[in-house]
């Protein structure tokens, strides 16, 4: 019979919506407006999964986020996601989901031998048992725990949802929809200030859903449907449901994530699948209300154990029962509620009370509608073990020591109640020392440390009235702080129950010769003799036992088992709870999706894109691109079926014979202006500045204070105070901050502007022979000549009307020119240079062919300033002026720094001019030595060298200036090569470097 | 997330900054003469301070000035933010 456990009447689900759905290949029905839990619940099903270590057969224990059983696998849309909590999964058409942590299935789990082990898994098992021998760690010992361990699979499939980021300001934040939050909203709003309210759940009003309370003349329930939809029509407000506000971070900052399609079959066209809100506020207002505690007693973990409070949500919420034959075992007033609300429903429970003559009114309720309560009896053990069948029982003295005689009563469920945890997590994550409440026998928070302000039952507060009456006081006054507008509302009258205090008793003793597992922490498989057994081994911190017992580190953060841990270890140690102290809260509060942390910066989108001007032409000249810091660049021109090794030696065998133009927009380009920027230069780079004519750039290399190479580059003279620096592509940002740094904190006093504009000019790159006679056909209007435009010449051209800047530098190491127009005309530039090129047989080359150029030359790029050398290392030590100070010039004095067999840039050339050399691979003497063989050097770069038609690798080696002629070993044991090279200058080609003056 | 004030733009969120290191570290003059130990200290030596501190932060993804916070670099409560012109007291 389908949903054989539902009430009629009662509850707020659609029952004209009904919902198929399926968990563990099994179909099922529930209504819209259910949980995976409540609609399995009302299907009768309690048996949702397997403990952790024992795999015992497991329920549900709760009904929110404070759940540590019911982790169930999830499936939606074709994806799957672990770690479900099927308290809080909405139930939507379609739903499928499995157990975990049991194979073959959660009716017949193998891993239950465990449960029988039991003996042989006490607390640090692992740590004791797995320490030897070495060798069966790996292959015996890790995987066997890996299947064993772990709740659920991640997919490992790329996640098709869309998670966004949001920043939001405002003046309130209020965690939790209860009275306290609904309360301290309204006066806010009232008041003008921008209010966000937070709440968890799909639906708000957080206790008032559950308890039979009026405020004013109305239900409490129907008072936060009133103030909820107020809230909604206030401009100033957000108010956001299925939103978990789960931490607490510096300065006021509060992270919450918001789900949008998890109760929908499917996410919408255009929706995210969740948003993770990063909010500041100025005033945070905690109304996390409060997690009622576990009894501990003998089997407490059989399906149908669970708290009181879950089984009213599920009656008063879903209309369901969680037991027909329900005892409840309480040692607070709360107990009761449940009871009277079986009660309403048709259902007779017997309520077990640990106190012995508790006077207060709810009592009396129950005894008058002739509920079968027994005072001083408490459970001993529950038994059954897929299912609560019965519960043995007995009398206990009152100093809680003693039981009388076990009797056992028939049952299918029990419901705890061991009276409630304020749920401190938020306040405690803001850096709030919390403090132990003697009266609550739980922790409060304490002084606030950030603009956070704690109320009702998180605050340790249970009255109703009290909390009402201080949620709207402090709403009100800390809105009219910052707003400077005060509309009071009145605070509605509230009538209470006179309640009696609750019995300070957690858990029952074990009676004599029986073993019984008292579970603390359910989802780890924590029981008592394990904590037990830690304090005798020796451990006393609080964080120490919880590491070694994994007491409180599961998914569920110990939300109901902390402290009935804490209680257990302060009776062992004799000592008080607050002394004991707890662990840290850290955030996140529930577990929160990855895909939600990540938000939309996966993939591409990871960092920004940057394309140069000529972008789509290099796309439709088969361009194959390459990251370059944050550019795309093309890395080559690919002709046919050219692979990349055949299209750039090409490419750089054409710019040796013929033209080739690269582009070059992606370099960092600085405009330097002021008066001083001469001495500003001189300063910064490691060679002479000061005398630099207009009209002319020079090469200069920049140190970082320790002296080691920053970053290299030209520099121009635009005019008399007007620079143009270029930086490399990927220290381009770098370079800016470090010209800032010292021109606003070290030397202030010199006048000076530097701006990058890298994006505001395209560059073109023309190298190779016939550069020149196409810059002559480029600049018609302009003499271009050698001996207009040297070598380390700058003029400004008219290329057919646009005005561009042209540079005579030459990373190639042939004549060359680099041409710079506004960005704008970047493509009209470029355009203009392959169609006037061909004649020179002009080609474009992209990265690749660039860094063959450039290897073979010996000029050093990003792979020899790796931010490991200084100028002596890439044979700059010329640029080194010994008349000046520059940045880091006291560094060179190093001892390190001057040692005679100091490394240094060198070319490798295999023997057999053959193999390639792999990039990485290091130099060393002797091939056979033994191991660790001594590294003399490492290859920085490698090319086929298109001048020799040979390999040619540069390498940074000790000792490189007496090694030329030297015969080495590359060895490279990651590709498992072994290459016998012949050490050789590292300039390569054109040694003079006759052709960029050519 | 820190919120910081920047003497020039007002309260920004801590991703608009990058870190700079000690405040008070003062760069020896250019062209002195100073024993190896004075230009270690100016280089690597650093306090690893618990509490308060003032440190170089660059306000990157705004206006781009370098300022002087003043932090607890145990609790992150900021006291103080200075322009880089300004000298710390």
């Amino acid at each position: 019979m389908s949903q054989e456990f539902r009430l009629k009447d009662i509850g707020l689900i659609k029952r004209n919506k009904k919902i198929s759905f399926k968990f563990n290949g099994k179909k099922y029905q529930g209504y819209e407006g259910d949980t995976l839990a409540s609609a399995l619940l009302a299907n009768g099903v309690h048996l949702v999964g397997r403990s952790f270590k024992y795999h015992r057969p497991r329920g549900f224990f709760g009904a929110g986020a404070d759940e540590p059983y019911a982790v169930v696998q999830l499936y939606r849309d074709g994806e799957t996601e672990p770690n479900i909590k099927a308290t809080e999964q909405e139930l939507f058409e379609g739903l499928e989901a499995k157990s975990v942590n049991c194979w073959p299935s959660v009716n017949f789990d193998i891993g239950a031998i465990n449960n029988i082990l039991k003996i042989f898994l006490p607390a640090g098992f692992y740590y004791k048992t797995f320490m030897w021998p070495k060798s069966f760690w790996y292959k015996v010992y890790e995987p066997f725990i890996r299947k064993a361990a772990g709740l659920g699979v991640a997919s490992t499939k790329h996640d098709k949802e869309r998670y966004e980021h949001k920043y939001e300001y405002c003046d309130l934040l209020i965690a939790g929809s209860g009275p306290s939050g609904l309360s301290s909203a309204y006066a806010a709003a009232k008041n003008g200030a921008k209010v966000i309210l937070a709440e968890d759940k799909s639906r708000f009003g957080g206790s008032l859903l559950t308890s039979d309370v009026n405020i004013g003349n109305q239900s409490g329930k129907n008072w936060a449907e009133k103030i909820i939809a107020e809230l909604k029509d206030m401009p100033n407000v957000i108010v956001k449901n299925r939103s978990q506000i789960f931490g607490y971070y510096d300065h006021n900052m509060l992270v919450m994530s918001e789900k949008i399609s998890d109760h929908l079959p499917k996410t919408k066209k255009y929706h995210p699948n969740k948003k993770l809100w990063y909010i500041r506020a100025k005033e945070v207002l905690i109304s996390s209300g409060s997690i009622e505690r576990p009894i501990v007693f003998g089997n407490n973990d059989t399906p149908g154990v669970m708290l009181s409070s879950a089984a009213k949500e599920y009656m008063k919420v879903y209309g369901v029962l969680v037991g027909k034959k329900p005892l409840v075992f309480t040692n607070n007033d709360s107990g009761y509620e449940t009871a009277i609300e079986f009660k309403k429903n048709g259902i007779d429970p017997i309520v077990l009370d640990s106190r012995e003559n508790p006077a207060s009114e709810i009592v009396d309720e129950a005894k008058n509608l002739g509920l079968n309560i027994k005072f001083s009896y408490v459970v001993v053990a529950a038994k059954g073990y897929k299912k609560v069948k019965s519960a043995d029982i007995a009398l206990i003295s009152k100093d809680k020591k003693k039981l009388g005689k076990i009797e056992n009563i028939n049952c299918d469920c029990i419901c705890v109640s061991g009276f409630w945890t304020p749920t401190i997590h938020l306040a405690s994550q803001s850096g709030n020392k919390t403090k132990f409440d003697d009266n609550i026998d739980a922790f409060i928070p304490g002084k606030s440390k950030q603009n956070e302000t704690t109320l009702g039952a998180a605050n340790g507060v249970f009255s109703l009235k009290e909390t009402l009456k201080t949620s709207f006081e402090a709403g009100n006054n800390l809105s009219k702080k910052i707003t400077n507008i005060e509309n009071k509302v009145s605070i509605p009258n509230i009538v209470e129950k006179k309640y009696s205090k609750h019995d300070k008793f957690w858990c029952v003793p074990l009676p004599k010769g029986k073993n019984y597992k008292r579970f603390l922490d359910f989802q780890n498989d924590v029981s008592v003799s394990d904590i037990e057994l830690a304090l005798r081994e020796g451990y006393r911190s609080i964080e120490h036992v919880k590491r070694y017992t994994t007491l409180g580190m599961a998914t569920d953060q110990g939300k109901t088992s902390n402290l009935n841990g804490l209680q257990l270890v302060s009776d062992i140690e004799n000592k008080v709870v607050p002394s004991v102290g707890h662990t840290t809260f850290r955030p996140p509060y529930t577990p929160i999706s990855i895909g939600a942390i990540v938000g939309r910066e996966i993939g591409k989108h990871s960092k920004p894109t940057r394309k140069s001007p000529m972008h789509s032409w290099h796309e439709k000249n088969n361009a194959i691109f390459v990251d370059a810091g944050v550019w795309l660049r093309p890395r080559y021109y690919k002709k046919g079926d050219e692979n990349l090794f055949e299209a750039s030696k090409r490419e750089a065998k054409n710019v040796r014979t013929n033209v080739g133009v690269c582009d070059v927009t992606t370099l960092g380009k600085i405009d330097i202006k002021g008066p001083d920027a001469a001495e500003f230069l001189n300063r910064v780079y490691t060679n002479a500045w000061l005398k630099l004519p207009v009209g002319k750039a020079r090469y200069g290399v920049m140190l970082r204070e320790d002296g080691i190479v920053m970053d290299d580059g030209t520099t121009t003279r635009i005019s008399e105070n007007h620079y143009h620096m270029t930086t490399t592509t990927a220290q381009a940002a770098n370079v800016l901050s470090h010209l800032e740094y010292y021109l606003q904190l070290v030397w202030p006093e010199l006048n000076v502007n530097v701006v990058s504009t890298t994006e505001q000019w395209a560059g073109a790159a023309i190298a190779g022979p016939n550069s020149r006679n196409l810059l002559k056909k480029l600049f018609p209007n302009n003499d271009v000549s050698n001996e207009n435009l040297p070598f380390m010449g700058f003029m400004e051209g008219d290329l057919f009307g646009v005005k561009t800047r042209i540079f005579r530098i030459s990373f190639s190491g042939e004549l060359a020119y680099e041409l710079n127009v506004e960005s704008d005309y970047g493509k009209f530039m470029w355009e203009k240079i392959v169609e006037l090129g061909e004649e020179f047989k002009i080609q474009p080359y992209g990265t690749e062919a660039l860094s063959t150029l450039r290897i073979e030359m010996g000029h050093v790029a990003g792979s020899e300033l790796d931010g490991r050398t200084i100028p002596y290392d890439n044979a700059l030590e010329g640029l080194v002026s010994k008349k000046k100070d520059f940045i880091g010039k006291r560094s060179l004095q190093r001892l390190a720094f001057v040692a005679k067999d100091r490394q240094r840039i060198v070319g490798v050339v295999p023997i057999d001019k053959k193999t390639n050399i792999p990039e990485g691979s290091h130099l060393v003497k002797d091939a056979k030595a033994s191991l660790p063989n001594k590294k003399l050097g490492h290859i920085s770069a490698s090319c086929w060298s298109v001048e020799y038609d040979n390999p040619f690798s540069l390498a940074i080696l000790k000792d490189g200036k007496n090694m030329i002629g030297e015969k080495l070993f590359v060895m490279s044991p990651l590709k498992n090569k072994i290459i016998p090279v012949e050490i050789v200058s590292s300039h390569y080609v054109d040694p003079k470097g006759e052709r960029v003056r050519s | 997330m820190l919120y910081i004030k920047c003497p020039h733009c007002g309260m920004r969120s801590q991703n608009e900054f990058s870190y700079g290191g000690d405040a008070s570290v003062k760069r020896p003059e250019l062209n002195k003469e100073i024993s190896d130990q004075e230009w270690d200290n100016f280089v690597y030596n650093r306090k690893s301070l618990r509490g308060k501190h003032w440190e170089l932060w660059q306000h990157l993804s705004g206006c781009r000035q370098w300022i002087k916070v003043q932090r607890d670099t145990a609790t992150h409560e900021i006291f103080n933010t200075l322009k880089a012109e300004e000298e710390i007291n």
